[in-house]
């Protein structure tokens, strides 16, 4: 199926877990939050957050700022 | 010996303590090992990161900048910078506090426009009122309007943060007076927030009563970076020191420093 990953379309399997595609994309383990559509997704809640089509995600980081 | 001022005269913001007064930025470094160095020597404990995009399938790997700030030295100050709407202000300060495991301290901006990026006041308003309630401690980010601080004030936020002139321009206190009226008007932590270009900049603002000073283009563009770090952590506890000292009141004409009487000639 087809979703957006920080404004790039991505294709994924169907119902797929974020768990699952923030490992496939090598960023398990690492400090970022994830909004699924605009809403915050609680680490805590990546393995049961299941994707569907259309999908806007957005992982973002810390970077240096002022 | 007796304390110096940081032993005693602390800066507590949202109930937490620091013994610096200089709250500094982590953009627009040449890179990780200069931001480190130039942060070390600014003495802050208070160190501002934005939040942005991660690269996807971009060097993994790449260092972050929160593995250069240690949790257990620097209190983390994410930011707003680069938002213009209330929606984005709040997603993005909700993002930074699961980014930062549930930490409730943020930098709230809202910008007008991206020629001066001066606050958008009303949308930062809204965007204070709406953070507050979700727990969040805010640091505003305002225009120097003494009323306008005093709403952010009222409103709940923890640190009004009036800037001294544009976001770096390095042009310092435009507008004295107004800084002092802010002071003046309300009782949380005020602090300058942009503008600031050099160390006497940091020193009126703290001169004139502020609890702190937060910049990073004023450091981050020096052409040598660690060395103005430094020498704005001196100006600061200047500024500061010369504040609690009181100073003398200015007077249009001389009065002798050595004694009138006892002349031999």
């Amino acid at each position: 199926m087809h979703i957006e990953i920080n404004g790039e379309s991505a294709e994924v399997e169907k119902a797929i877990p974020l768990a699952a595609l923030i490992a496939t994309l090598s960023l398990a383990d690492t400090r970022i939050a994830v909004e699924v559509n605009g809403e915050l997704v609680p680490r805590s809640r990546f393995d049961q957050h299941l994707l569907g089509p259309g999908d806007r995600v957005e992982i973002i980081q810390a970077v240096g700022g002022g | 010996m007796s304390q110096t001022p940081a032993q005693f005269d602390r800066l507590t913001i949202a109930g937490q303590e620091y013994g610096s007064r200089l709250l500094v930025g982590t953009g627009k470094y040449k890179d990780l090992a200069e931001t480190t160095r130039a942060i070390e020597a600014s003495g802050a404990q208070i160190v501002t990161v934005a939040v942005r995009r991660t690269n996807i399938g971009q060097t993994p790997g790449e260092p972050n900048i929160l593995d250069v700030l240690p949790p257990e030295r620097y209190t983390i100050l994410p930011n707003t910078a680069g938002c213009y709407d209330v929606d984005t202000a709040v997603r993005t300060c909700r993002l930074a506090r699961e980014l930062l495991d549930g930490h409730n301290l943020v930098k709230l901006e809202v910008l007008g426009d991206d020629k001066t990026l001066l606050p958008d006041v009303v949308a930062t308003l809204a965007a204070a009122e709406i953070l507050v309630k979700d727990g969040f401690d805010v640091m505003v980010y305002t225009n120097d309007d003494p009323i306008m601080a005093k709403r952010l004030e009222e409103l709940g936020c923890v640190a009004v943060m009036p800037l001294a002139a544009p976001i770096g321009s390095g042009l310092g206190i435009r507008n004295r007076l107004n800084i002092l009226t802010i002071i003046e008007n309300v009782k949380v932590p005020v602090l300058v927030d942009a503008g600031v270009g050099t160390a006497s900049d940091a020193a009126v603002a703290m001169e004139l009563g502020c609890a702190g000073v937060l910049m990073n283009t004023a450091i981050a563009a020096a052409r040598n970076p660690v060395l103005m770090a430094g020498a704005m952590r001196k100006a600061i506890e200047a500024g500061r020191e010369a504040y609690l000292a009181g100073r003398m009141a200015p007077k249009r004409f001389a009065s002798a420093s050595s004694p009138l009487t006892g002349l031999f000639f």
